[in-house]
């Protein structure tokens, strides 16, 4: 009788802990899978901003208030931006926020855009420039938060993430005009 | 004639287009025309020569990510300023911009000024987004073009598939007078004969692999004859193809400068232009010519036009060792044809110096500026 009170004590404790681990298991996947979602909006967030940055720069280019040589540089770096290819991402990106440097650069930039009513199309630029450094670093911040969860060994050994990519940070030269190391050179 | 030029690049940094302007001015000059050429000019005080006085500085040029590579560029208002300054006060019979799709000092010109104007276009470029994505920009510069002038094959055939339109071809000019006379280097070319070589290494439509194979095939025959290499590319790589016993007779000088250049054209018995193909019109070849080499070069058909369908250099089959190293022997016991060959060269080459080619553009002037006012400023452009 005393025997098998003693198992039942065992296998109740077993299943105890079995239970237990599957909830920790569950709740590790929930977390993991919440971390998956985060990084999905944050991403949406991100190129939704670089969409939104080019089509500044796009607009201020084609706002013939510029002369043309900084309009032809704009738009081509704008739309090198939006049409790269996944490789060439980041480098188009990043050469679109060099050649916006280069542009508000020039002496007096902002001050004779807003002689020519310009001075909307640069706060929507300024707006957008500055939404892409944002929406970058909550991006990587959320990529970095999964890796570092991704690596632990029982996500690693239960497949946890299933078939889930793993997520990559998104690096850029994403310093705003006027910022920028070669804000003055000009 | 009064003639402005534009030069969208620092005019110090060497490259093809400021070399084309700085070559273009001179012979110009010497044809006795009134020539200003504004360009980008970093530090007029810390250039290592003074600034030509037909020069008028358009101020720094910005390092800048154009069409996925970083140029050096003069763009906005400060530059477009200085340019219709220049416009004005030089009151210019005809205005001759280079490269005036690269967003710089040539692009301003255009959309600045009013009356004649040439535009020379020196790169043969892939496909550009940005240049499509720009179109418009462009276009209403473009429009105001009278005559276009492309440097070579390529870059018309560039021209007319981005922009529309035509052009006319003038070749880069050879300055003929610096390739003349120079001295041999120490020790060449030396009593058993020497061959020589000019251009990249690494590229193989310069052909270096089959004049190695002709090299081989002569050596046994010649014990005392060398091969001297110059150009760019990767030595070690040449090395490696090179037999052991002929490592001695193969010299690689690896990159030169443009004064060993010369002198190394003046240091072989035959100069070898194994051409693969893919040449619109061989520059190291007119300057070969200039220099005096006897030549033997592949028949390929700018080859065979430079050089006169023989006359002025020998021409073998492209891409045949056997025919090269036959043609090679022939000339290096010959010294009576070398001479000839030489002589035949530099008078043939005389249609691609500078002097020459001013006189084609000269002319493209000429059909546009007559019976016009000249260039003044176009007010109606934007922006000022």
């Amino acid at each position: 009788m005393e025997a098998s009170i003693e198992l039942l004590s065992y296998v109740v404790s077993g299943l105890a802990i079995f239970v237990l681990l599957g909830l920790y298991v569950s709740w590790r996947a929930t977390r993991l899978d919440r971390l998956h979602g985060r990084v999905e909006a944050a991403r949406a967030a991100l190129d939704a901003a670089l969409v939104r940055r080019a089509a500044a720069a796009l607009e201020l280019a084609a706002s013939g208030l510029l002369d043309p040589a900084t309009s032809l540089l704009l738009a081509g770096a704008a739309h090198e931006a939006r049409a790269a290819g996944e490789d060439r991402r980041e480098l188009a990106e990043s050469d679109l926020s060099r050649a916006l440097r280069a542009a508000f650069g020039q002496p007096d930039f902002r001050a004779r855009l807003a002689d020519r009513d310009g001075g909307a199309l640069v706060e929507e630029l300024d707006a957008a420039a500055t939404k892409v450094l944002l929406a970058r670093r909550f991006y990587n911040d959320a990529v970095a938060a999964t890796r570092t969860s991704r690596r632990r060994w029982l996500v690693r050994a239960l497949r946890l993430a299933g078939h889930a990519a793993m997520p990559a940070f998104f690096e850029i030269d994403d310093v705003p005009p006027d910022n920028g190391p070669d804000a003055d050179t000009a | 004639m009064r003639i402005g030029l534009v030069c969208p690049y620092t005019w110090e940094v060497p490259g093809g287009v400021q070399q084309h302007v700085r070559d273009l001015a001179e012979a110009l000059l010497v044809l006795g025309h009134e020539v200003s050429v504004i360009a980008p000019v970093d530090d007029p005080a810390d250039a290592p020569e003074p600034l030509q006085n037909y020069v008028v500085p358009a101020g720094r040029a910005v390092p800048v990510p154009y069409n996925g590579s970083v140029a050096r560029l003069a763009f906005g208002f400060v530059s477009a300023g200085r340019v219709r300054r220049w416009l004005r006060e030089g009151r210019f019979d005809v205005l001759h911009v280079h490269e005036p799709t690269a967003p710089s000092l040539s692009l301003l010109a255009c959309w600045a000024a009013d009356g004649p104007i040439v535009a020379t276009f020196h790169t043969a470029i892939q496909r550009s987004r940005a240049m499509a994505a720009a179109y418009g920009i462009l276009q209403t510069a473009m429009e105001k073009i009278n005559a276009r002038i492309a440097v070579s094959e390529a870059a018309r055939k560039t021209l007319v598939e981005h922009l529309g339109g035509d052009a006319v071809l003038i070749p880069n000019g050879v300055t003929a007078h610096r390739y003349t006379e120079a001295e041999a280097l120490p020790g060449w070319p030396g009593e058993g004969g020497a061959l020589g070589f000019l251009g990249r290494l690494d590229e193989p439509r310069k052909g270096l692999p089959v004049l190695l194979e002709a090299f081989r095939l002569l050596a046994p025959g010649r014990p005392g004859l060398r091969l001297l290499v110059a150009g760019p590319g990767d030595l070690d790589e040449i090395r490696d193809t090179v037999p052991d016993e002929l490592a001695q007779r193969v010299v690689l000088l690896g990159q030169v400068s443009e004064r060993d250049k010369v002198r190394a054209y003046h240091s072989v018995d035959v100069f070898v232009a194994p051409n693969l193909g893919g040449e619109s019109f061989g520059i190291v070849l007119a300057e070969a010519m200039a220099a005096g080499a006897p030549i033997v070069a592949s028949d390929i058909e700018a080859f065979r036009r430079v050089l006169l369908g023989g006359r002025a250099g020998a021409l073998f089959p492209v891409g045949d060792a056997e025919a090269l190293a036959h043609a090679a022997a022939e000339l290096l016991d010959d010294p009576v044809r070398r001479t000839a060959l030489s002589r035949e060269a530099r008078i043939a080459v005389r249609r691609y110096d500078w002097t020459t080619v001013a006189h084609d553009v000269l002319q493209v002037y000429e059909t546009v500026a007559l019976d016009t006012a000249g260039v003044v400023e176009d007010f109606r452009s934007g922006v000022r």
